[in-house]
């Protein structure tokens, strides 16, 4: 039969004319963009200005702390509560399992300026309803907004409420995918349901646990919303986040080249950590 | 698992009964756990705050042409993927999937550069919409859909004298409708709830999508809390609702690309 041999680049090309210019070539551009020293007009060609103050600049590395701070700590937990979670809501002897089903996943559909907004007041230092209920419980009032480590746990809290019930319907599509005999045939050999889950649910989880995590990572590394609207960054710069600080330099200075330098410097940490966790977890995945 | 579960619903119910006391209630002790009577009221605030309703006309319309746009784009090309076999099919792919991987903020300057300053579509529906058009979440997923159409249907169709441009819109998009749905509802939400770029994009409080005028009155001194309250309730529980009966397509959509069947 003959066949028009552009038929299937008809098809492609509406696509990809816009993939390349809203995504392959502002990959190119932003990395050109680094090296241009951009505070003046004409923009010109300093390879080291940006790259070089990256290194030196204390309001970076402070973002990164933060940044990395709130990956090491909010990743683990929030997998860690998808897994059980998940593996809590396949199981058979589940009751209400609608009602769970709804409570956890949620807030997938919750905007973050919305639930921002929402964590904002739970969480008012005067009378919100968490020190309310911390006061009941005989414990005493947390600054929450205005001290640091609080600020940052705050973060900590709002993603982990955001983020858990969508990780958890990642695991839970994995978990559906593990063959019911597997289980029967343990169960013969006399395994208890903990063992079953050590020898068989995390070793089969482990792809798609996998897939959950480097997603979680590059999503954290670009935390944005919930710090610029909950906390403003603050107090001081205790949640300054490397998103924050990007579009404080590229929107509110105007300074594209440090900022997209900070965009590589986001990139090439969602690389690296990728690889560790190849490494790590991946082998066969 | 109950208290947690309730500890996971607590924000949202809260949000709902915020929205509905007045002001000095939300500052209470004890906080209010059942709503009042003072939505209208605190409606009132946010309109005369935000306009609100216009930006949630906004919202619409942006969520709206982008779903609909983004939805025949990605499965062109995903049936082009899955579909034909031509030069370079490989390696595109391949590049197009990569990109899922590379922070958005990596983009997002020159995306900026382009839009506003060299094609000037600040404060347009277009200049909120075009770029988002160049995500590659959908791809994969409509894909694998094509894939699994059986070759037998489109090659009797072909052999009945039917154009490509035909097989592809009667027959095989109708059979792959309910992943477009799925893709659709997460389409729809994802541009619903994005908040970086309009807020870039948008300087006039008439073209604000609802996020970021949501956004702009949290950056405020004064400001009408129960109003806010509102804001969330009407940009959060149509999702809600629709959640609760169209679950399998939020799922479906969610889980697009984790799992290979």
């Amino acid at each position: 039969m003959q066949r028009n041999r552009l038929v299937p680049y008809s098809f492609l090309l509406p696509y990809l004319a816009v993939f390349v210019l809203f995504w392959a070539w502002p990959i190119l551009y932003s990395f050109y963009l680094s090296f241009l020293d951009t505070r003046g007009f004409p923009w010109s060609l300093q390879p080291g200005v940006n790259w070089g103050r990256i290194l030196s600049d204390p309001f970076f590395r402070q973002a990164l702390r933060n940044t990395l701070l709130i990956l090491l700590v909010q990743v683990p937990i929030m997998l860690t509560l998808a897994t059980g979670l998940a593996v809590g809501l396949n199981s058979p002897l589940l009751k209400l399992r609608g009602f769970y089903r709804f409570a956890f996943f949620a807030p997938v559909v919750v905007g973050a300026v919305a639930y921002s907004a929402v964590f904002r007041l739970l969480f008012n230092t005067q009378n919100g309803a968490v020190n309310v209920a911390l006061t009941g419980l005989g414990l005493p009032r947390v600054d929450w907004l205005n001290a640091p480590v609080p600020a940052l746990v705050l973060i900590i809290l709002t993603v982990t409420w955001r983020w858990t019930g969508y990780n958890a319907i990642i695991i839970l599509a994995g978990l559906q995918n593990v063959p019911g005999e597997l289980y029967e045939a343990a169960k013969i050999d006399g395994a208890n349901p903990w063992q079953q889950f050590w020898g068989i649910t995390l070793p089969l989880l482990r792809p798609i646990l996998l897939f959950a995590l480097v997603l979680s990572v590059i999503g954290t590394l670009q935390l944005f919303t919930e710090p610029f609207l909950i906390t403003g960054g603050g107090p001081g710069n205790a949640t300054l986040t490397l998103g924050v600080y990007l579009y404080q330099q590229g929107f509110r200075s105007f300074n594209f080249g440090y900022a997209s330098a900070i965009g590589y410097a986001i990139a090439l940490l969602a690389v690296l950590f990728s690889l560790i966790q190849l490494r790590l977890f991946g082998r066969d995945a | 698992m109950t208290p947690l579960a309730l500890l996971w619903l607590a924000p949202l119910w809260l949000m709902l009964v915020f929205s509905t006391v007045p002001e000095r209630e939300i500052f209470s002790v004890p906080v209010p756990l059942i709503p009042g009577d003072h939505f209208l009221e605190n409606f009132r605030d946010l309109q005369a705050d935000t306009n609100f309703l216009r930006t949630l006309w906004n919202s619409v319309a942006v969520s709206g042409i982008y779903t609909l746009l983004s939805l025949l784009l990605t499965s062109m090309a995903g049936y082009a993927f899955a579909r034909f076999r031509f030069f370079g099919r490989g390696a595109v792919f391949t590049l197009v999937i990569a990109t899922l991987t590379i922070p958005y903020f990596v983009v997002v300057i020159p995306q900026y550069i382009l839009v506003a300053r060299e094609f000037g579509l600040t404060n347009s529906y277009v200049g909120v919409v075009l770029p988002l058009l160049a995500s590659s979440l959908g791809i994969f997923f409509m894909r694998q859909n094509f894939l699994s159409l059986p070759q037998s249907l489109l090659d009797a169709a072909r052999v009945d004298g039917a154009g490509e441009y035909r097989i592809f819109f009667q027959i095989a998009l109708p059979l792959v409708s309910s992943a477009m749905a799925a893709l659709g509802i997460i389409l729809f939400l994802t541009a619903w709830n994005d908040y970086l770029w309009p807020l870039l994009i948008l300087t006039q409080r008439d073209m604000y999508t609802a996020p970021v005028a949501l956004g702009t009155l949290l950056g405020l001194t004064r400001v009408s809390w129960g109003g806010i309250m509102v804001g969330a309730v009407l940009m959060t529980v149509p999702f809600l609702v629709l959640f609760l009966f169209l679950q399998r397509f939020f799922v479906a959509g969610i889980t697009a690309g984790a799992v290979k069947d």
